[in-house]
C-alpha cells in the first residue's frame, strides 16, 4: 500500500502516516547505536521530541470523522483484553438456552478488585479467522438473549453488570431477522432498565446503534475518550441523508458521535482519558484509566439503596430528549 | 408498445409510459392489483382495496379516528413539539424538513395520542404517521409516547399503539437513539403495573421503532403484509449478499417465524382488539 509513494504502516490510519514515519526513523537510528561507534542518542531524543509533539498536534484537532476511525482502529483493545487485564478470575459463560452461542458477545463471571461482577461486551476478532468467528463484532439475536440471561443472573445474585460496548451495530442477516432481532434488542431494554443491580455501561471503540444500546442502559455511561456512539454509522447516514457515502465524515461531524460532544449533550456521564495517541499506544495506562473509573462509578452507585438507583436510572431515561411544550 | 398500440394512430395514442393519470381525488388505484377505486367507497372500507384486501398506508389521525369510538376522544401530549436542538443540517437543515413534513401532514410531528374508547372499553391509543419524515422516532415521540404510558399508568387503562416507521430520526442523532430505552422502559413499568400494551405493526415499522416499543406488546399484532424488521431489506441485501426470499420481513413471515400473535385485518381491528383487550382485564365481553 502506498502512502505519497510511500511504505503505508497497516498500524497506522491514515492522518497517523507522518508519525507513522517519524517513529520508523527513530526505529532505524536505534539499530545504527547498536552497532556503530556514533553516539546518535542525541539524535534519537530530539526526534522523540519532535514525534510527541507531532503526536499532540494531530490529536489534539481530531476530527469527528478521525476519531470515528480511531474507534475502529486495528490495533484498539477490544473488550477480551481490557476483561484480561482488568479483572481476575474471569469464567465466560456461554450461550442463551434456546439457540445458541454468539461468539459476538462474551459474558461471564469475573472478580473486580476482588468483588465479584458479570461482564459483559461485545467482541470483534484480530485476525480474519477470528473476526468472521467474532463476526465483526455484530451481535444476533442469541447473543443479546445470553446478554439477558447472565445479567438477570447478576440480578438474582445480587451481583453489578459491567457491559463494554464495541460494535458496528447488530447484524443485519436473514437469520438474525428470522430469530426476531428486534425482539431480542427491545426486550433487553426492557429488562435492563428495571434490573435490581447496578450496571454501568462502558463504550471502548464502536457504539453502533441500537445494537450497542442492547447492552447500553444503565446507571452510568462511560466513554473512552476516541470511542464514538451513534444513532447510525457515519456511512450509513451519509448515503441515505447525503445519498453519498463519500459523506461519511460531513455525516460524522452532523451527528456529533464524539465523547466529548456527547458529554457536552448530557448523554454521557464521564469520559474516560486516553493516552496519547490512543488505548492501543499504552494499554496498561488505558487499563488503569478503566479501572479508576469503574471502582469510583461502582463506589458510587453500590452506596444508594437499589430503590433509589432505579428511580433514578428510570428518572434519567425519561430526561432524554429536545422538546418544547407548546399551547 | 403492445400491437394493439402500434395500431393507433399517433394522435389519439396515450402516453402510457408515464404515470397513469388518475384524476385528483375521485379515483384511486390500488398499489397492489391495480383496481381504480371510488375513494369514497375505499373510505369507507378503511383504505383496504375491497377487491384484494391490500392494506394501503393510512395517516395516524385517521387511524385512531377510525379505531376509535367516536365520543369521547380527547388527544393527549400535542403540546410536545419538536425544536432542532442539534442544528442539524445534511443536504437539508433538519428545521426545513420539519416545516415541510408539518405543512403537508398538518401535524407537528410523527405520533399522535388519543384518549378515548373501542366499543366503550376506555384507552390509550397512539398512532405514528408515516408520512411525517416516515414516522422517524425522535424526543417527540418518545415524549408524547411516554405521556400515553403515564396516562394509562394514572387511569389505569391500557395502551395501544399502531406503529409505521422507519426507525429512529437521524437527525436527532443519539438524541434519538435514546428514545429506544426510554420508551422500553415505560413499557417496563405499565407491564410491572398490569396494565395490557397491545402493538399493532402496520406497514412498514423497521429499525428502532420495531427494536424498542413495537415488539414488547404482551400481544403483538400485525395488519397483513406489513414489512417488518429490524435492518431494511436493502442494508440486509447489501450484507449478505443474497436475493431475500419472497415474503421476507412481511407479517405472515413474522407470524411464521413466532415474532406476532396475530395477524389481524384492519376491518376487524376493533372487534378483536377490543375482545382481547376485555378478556385481559377480566372484563365482561364487549
Amino acid at each position: 500500500m502506498s502512502h505519497d509513494g510511500q511504505y503505508m504502516n497497516p498500524d497506522f490510519l491514515d492522518f497517523e502516516q507522518p508519525i507513522a514515519e517519524l517513529e520508523a526513523k527513530i526505529e532505524e537510528l536505534r539499530y545504527l547505536t547498536d552497532d556503530s561507534d556514533i553516539n546518535i542518542n542525541e539524535e534519537v531524543g530530539k526526534l522523540q521530541a519532535k514525534c510527541k509533539t507531532l503526536t499532540e498536534s494531530i490529536f489534539s484537532k481530531l476530527t469527528p470523522w478521525q476519531t470515528a476511525q480511531l474507534a475502529r482502529h486495528p490495533r484498539r483493545p477490544y473488550t477480551l483484553d481490557y476483561i484480561e487485564h482488568i479483572f481476575t478470575d474471569f469464567q465466560e459463560l456461554h450461550g442463551d438456552r434456546s439457540y445458541g452461542d454468539d461468539p459476538a458477545i462474551v459474558g461471564g463471571l469475573a472478580r473486580f478488585n476482588g468483588q465479584p461482577v458479570m461482564v459483559i461486551g461485545q467482541q470483534k476478532g484480530r485476525d480474519t479467522k477470528e473476526k468472521i468467528r467474532r463476526n465483526f463484532g455484530m451481535p444476533r439475536p442469541e447473543g443479546y438473549r445470553k446478554a439477558k440471561r447472565l445479567m438477570e443472573m447478576a440480578e438474582r445474585f445480587q451481583i453489578p453488570i459491567l457491559t463494554f460496548i464495541d460494535t458496528p451495530g447488530a447484524y443485519p442477516g436473514i437469520g438474525a431477522e428470522e430469530r426476531g432481532q428486534s425482539e431480542a434488542i427491545a426486550r433487553n431494554l426492557f429488562v435492563m432498565s428495571e434490573l435490581k443491580t447496578p450496571i454501568i455501561c462502558t463504550v471502548i471503540g464502536e457504539g453502533g446503534s441500537g445494537g450497542a444500546l442492547a447492552i447500553g442502559v444503565g446507571d452510568r455511561t462511560m466513554m473512552l475518550e476516541y470511542s464514538t456512539y451513534s444513532v447510525i454509522s457515519p456511512e450509513g447516514c451519509a448515503s441515505i441523508l447525503w445519498k453519498s457515502a463519500e459523506k461519511a465524515s460531513d455525516a460524522a461531524e452532523a451527528l456529533g458521535i464524539t465523547s466529548e460532544r456527547l458529554k457536552e449533550l448530557g448523554l454521557i456521564d464521564e469520559i474516560i482519558p486516553e493516552p496519547l495517541g490512543g488505548a492501543h499506544r499504552d494499554f496498561d495506562s488505558t487499563c488503569k484509566n478503566i479501572r479508576d473509573a469503574l471502582s469510583s462509578a461502582l463506589d458510587r452507585l453500590q452506596s444508594s439503596s437499589i430503590d433509589k438507583l432505579l428511580d433514578q436510572r428510570y428518572h434519567r431515561l425519561m430526561s432524554y430528549g429536545n422538546f418544547k411544550e407548546g399551547q | 408498445m403492445s400491437w394493439f398500440e402500434k395500431l393507433m394512430p399517433s394522435k389519439i395514442r396515450t402516453d402510457a409510459t408515464g404515470k397513469r393519470a388518475v384524476p385528483e381525488g375521485v379515483w384511486i388505484k390500488c398499489d397492489s392489483c391495480n383496481a381504480v377505486l371510488y375513494r369514497s367507497e375505499l373510505e369507507r372500507n378503511l383504505e383496504v382495496c375491497p377487491k384484494c384486501s391490500h392494506h394501503m398506508r393510512i395517516g395516524g389521525r385517521r387511524r385512531l379516528e377510525t379505531f376509535l369510538d367516536e365520543e369521547p376522544r380527547i388527544e393527549i401530549a400535542a403540546e410536545v413539539e419538536p425544536v432542532d436542538a442539534l442544528k442539524f443540517k445534511d443536504s437539508k437543515k433538519y428545521k426545513d424538513r420539519l416545516v415541510a413534513s408539518q405543512k403537508s401532514t398538518g401535524e407537528q410531528d410523527a405520533l399522535i395520542v388519543m384518549r378515548g374508547q373501542v366499543k366503550g372499553l376506555p384507552l390509550v391509543a397512539a398512532a405514528f404517521d408515516f408520512r411525517f419524515m416516515g414516522g422517524s422516532m425522535g424526543s417527540v415521540v418518545g415524549e408524547r409516547f411516554i405521556r400515553a404510558v403515564n396516562t394509562c399508568l394514572q387511569d389505569g387503562i391500557p395502551l395501544v399503539c399502531f406503529s409505521a416507521s422507519g426507525g429512529a430520526r437521524m437527525q436527532e442523532a443519539l438524541f434519538s437513539l435514546m428514545q429506544m430505552s426510554k420508551t422500553s422502559a415505560a413499557l417496563a413499568k405499565l407491564s410491572r403495573r398490569g396494565i395490557p400494551f397491545i402493538s399493532v405493526m402496520t406497514d412498514p415499522t423497521m429499525g428502532g421503532v420495531s427494536a424498542s416499543l413495537a415488539m414488547l406488546g404482551d400481544i403483538n399484532v400485525a395488519e397483513p403484509k406489513a414489512l417488518i424488521g429490524f435492518a431494511g431489506p436493502r442494508v440486509i441485501e447489501q450484507t449478505v449478499r443474497e436475493t431475500l426470499p419472497e415474503g421476507f420481513q412481511r407479517s405472515e413471515f413474522l407470524l411464521d417465524h413466532g415474532a406476532v400473535d396475530m395477524i389481524v385485518d384492519r376491518r376487524e381491528m376493533r372487534d378483536k382488539l377490543a375482545n382481547v383487550l376485555t378478556m385481559m382485564q377480566r372484563k365482561a365481553a364487549p
